[in-house]
């Protein structure tokens, strides 16, 4: 077992490093910025000192080195920042009065609601393209399988609010089934909740079935040549049973590995469909965040975007180390 | 709650159906191998199909409800219907065409073509020709504002159309059917050119690296890994979040800030395909020789490793050119990406979203986002088709 653990410890650590250097990346983009946030801050009608001012609350007039840091150190331990909105705000107000919301605590609870809308995804989407995918092998070169193949292409190089928008319409336009913008909220009844979330939840599957179920299929037909399946075919299994017992049990490495790549998407791609559904997750947040340029927001969901994405990569790598058998029992 | 009860009824005559389609069918044939060694599954399939098929064209042909109009649904199936079929047909067509017509090559190119990919090349010329073209096809201007704002498409002037425009004008009085046509233009050549800019630079540096080896190389390829790790529409919003502000204090077009992000962020996946081609490439003997007569670096990459790199970055290229399409059409559905006097696509789905809650009642209504967003569709789906063809032809899979 020593040798497996060195390869899961040596994965932790490049994810670690990976997401180190990530979270450089973008602090050195964001502060590429031509002027700096306290400009950025206060617009166009700014006056030296209060620009000054701002520069010395956030620690601008510190080297880049130090700032870094400071972020960084800040970010680990929960505190990230305060949006430009809520400061903007507070000075409109005329300053220490008015109580601020972090950009942690704005982020929470929309973070929970984009966990759950790819949670309700996946639970759609990995038993439909698994089932699908089965069947295409099954079944590969006839009618259902060309069906299915063109179906999911088409669907999987559509744009994701193309497909949004058909849904919409024939779902909660002409037969209104599920309503067209799923304003959720924390602590609503869990069946109106899933209802509200399923056009969205609907729209991604779409979008991500299409690989998975492709992935399942090619892994399977690709173990269907080797020998131990011939044998099997020879003593005269079924053959769903031959599929099954035992083409899917080898194909699940490289199965698993693309939920987990899918899931990862799932959790970036997000983006435009909650906006289409105004949805109220992280990527609505991130998107209102761009077109308002508050940067601190934008610097934030950005790092949890990566996070989650390297962090699923990740999982997706050590799960197919895990399913391999010949790196589980190494001579 | 009885629909659950007709589903299990249906799906019933439909298994009963089928296992006397495959009874008869095996005591009409004398037990041909088809039918005596079909799985009832396999049975039940084609009854369902036909079934399916059956359902279909009597939604299809059902004329008028009460009102002696054919409700929404109904049109909208229809024109998805007429559609399907007639690109069918015309990609038949040019099939045909195709086979007949044309140098020794291209015929027996398309020879073997499935139906797809002809589909798919038919639609990418068409495409190609629009948007070349559109100054002459487009009868007015794309920032031309007309007389009357929100016209509705159909040109039928009893439903508050204008045969002058058939698709109707939008919310400040543009022609959406020449803004169409110009969204050709615009997202598909600002698409085509950020690939070409992310081939030339992510195939350069690829293959200097497969070339040079040693620190070069391990420096691109961390950098590449790097950025790699930062989802690619996220990290595009990040950057245009940073070019907005350039733009507006450098007074540089915020579309070539877009064009220049996008083509970084691909051209690192762009690196990794070529770097990992040349280097196999780069071991070969010619290589070798070349380097030896003394060529210079910019003949090893472009006359000895590019010819032979070729066929996969061909098929790269389809699918990057789908990547960075659909990116640039959802950066604009945001509202980041190209700015709004152009015309574009994603833009225009943006703008005229809200006409498809009135869809139930006026289908005219929400066509004009639809045909935006489903101009968008038809041609990524067109070049999936073309490489996935092209990559099943290269990779010599029979199954």
């Amino acid at each position: 077992m020593g040798s497996i653990f060195q390869i899961i410890l040596h994965r932790l650590a490049l994810g670690l490093v990976t997401l180190l250097i990530v979270s450089m990346v973008i602090f050195v983009a964001v502060n590429a910025l031509p002027g700096d946030f306290a400009q950025a801050i206060l617009g166009q009608g700014a006056t030296d000192e209060a620009v000054t001012q701002i520069r010395a609350d956030l620690g601008l007039d510190q080297n880049y080195f130090l700032r870094y840091f400071g972020w960084l150190g800040n970010v680990l331990t929960g505190n990230l920042g305060i949006s430009f909105a809520q400061m903007n705000f507070a000075s409109g107000m005329g300053g220490d009065q008015v109580s601020l919301v972090g950009v942690a605590e704005q982020i929470a609870p929309r973070f929970r609601a984009t966990m759950f809308l790819a949670g309700v995804t996946a639970m759609i989407a990995v038993p439909i393209s698994i089932t699908l995918g089965i069947l295409a092998a099954l079944y590969r070169n006839s009618l259902f399988d060309r069906t299915v193949n063109i179906a999911t292409l088409s669907s999987i190089s559509s744009p994701e609010f193309f497909l949004a928008y058909i849904l919409i319409l024939l779902l909660a336009v002409l037969n209104p089934v599920f309503p067209s913008l799923s304003n959720v909220y924390e602590g609503m009844a869990l069946g109106e909740k899933l209802n509200r979330t399923m056009l969205p939840a609907l729209t991604l599957t779409l979008v991500v079935t299409a690989h998975m179920m492709r992935m399942t299929r090619a892994a399977i037909i690709n173990l269907l040549a080797s020998p131990y399946i011939e044998m099997a075919r020879l003593k005269g299994i079924s053959p769903m049973r031959v599929i099954v017992r035992h083409a899917l049990p080898n194909a699940l490495a490289p199965i698993i590995n693309v939920i987990a790549l899918n899931l990862a998407y799932l959790i970036t791609g997000v983006v435009v469909v909650e906006v289409v559904f105004v949805y109220p997750g992280i990527g609505q947040l991130f998107v209102d965040s761009v077109k308002i340029r508050d940067i601190p927001v934008v610097q934030a969901c950005c790092l949890i975007f990566a996070a989650a994405y390297i962090l699923l990569n990740l999982i997706a790598d050590i799960l197919s180390i895990l399913s391999n058998p010949r790196l589980r029992h190494p001579k | 709650m009885s629909w659950w009860i007709y589903l299990i009824l249906i799906l019933t005559t439909t298994g009963a159906v089928a296992w006397v389609f495959r009874f008869a069918g095996q005591q009409l044939t004398e037990n041909r191998p088809f039918y005596r060694d079909m799985p009832f599954v396999i049975a039940f399939g084609y009854v369902f199909g036909g079934v399916v098929l059956v359902g279909a064209m009597i939604y299809y042909l059902q004329s008028t409800d009460k009102n002696g109009v054919p409700a929404a649904g109904v049109i909208f199936f229809r024109w998805a219907v007429q559609g399907f079929v007639g690109f069918a047909i015309a990609a038949y067509l040019f099939r045909l065409f195709g086979r007949y017509v044309g140098t020794a090559g291209t015929r027996k190119l398309f020879g073997s073509m499935p139906l797809t990919a002809a589909f798919g090349v038919l639609v990418i010329i068409i495409y190609a020709a629009v948007s070349i073209f559109a100054g002459a096809i487009a009868p007015h201007g794309q920032e031309e504002i007309l007389a009357g704002s929100n016209i509705v498409p159909g040109g039928n002037p009893l439903l508050g159309g204008n045969p002058e425009f058939p698709l109707g004008t939008d919310q400040i009085g543009r022609d959406i059917y020449s803004r169409l046509i110009y969204g050709a233009q615009n997202t598909v050549g600002i698409a085509f050119a950020t690939t070409c800019l992310a081939f030339f630079v992510g195939g350069s540096l690829g293959f200097l690296a497969s070339i040079l080896g040693g620190w070069i190389d391990q420096l691109l390829s961390r950098a590449v890994d790097v950025l790699m790790a930062i989802p690619a529409l996220i990290f595009a919003l990040l950057l245009m979040t940073i070019a907005s502000v350039w733009s507006n204090q450098l007074g540089i077009d915020r579309t070539i800030f877009m064009i220049l992000i996008i083509a970084m962020i691909d051209s690192t996946r762009v690196y990794r395909l070529s770097r990992a081609v040349g280097q196999n490439i780069v071991v070969m003997d010619y290589i070798e020789a070349a380097k030896l007569r003394g060529e210079g670096m910019g003949y090893l990459i472009f006359k000895e490793i590019l010819p032979n790199a070729l066929a996969p970055l061909l098929a790269e290229f389809g699918l990057r050119f789908c990547f960075v399409f659909l990116t640039i059409a959802s950066l604009s559905f945001l509202g980041v990406g190209i700015q709004p006097p152009l015309a574009d696509w994603g833009t225009m789905v943006k703008d005229l979203s809200q006409f498809i809650n009135f869809a139930a009642f006026a289908p005219n209504v929400a066509t004009a986002p639809l045909l935006a967003a489903g101009a968008i569709a038809l041609l990524t789906v067109a070049v999936n088709f073309v490489v996935d063809w092209m990559l099943h032809k290269s990779s010599g899979l029979k199954d």
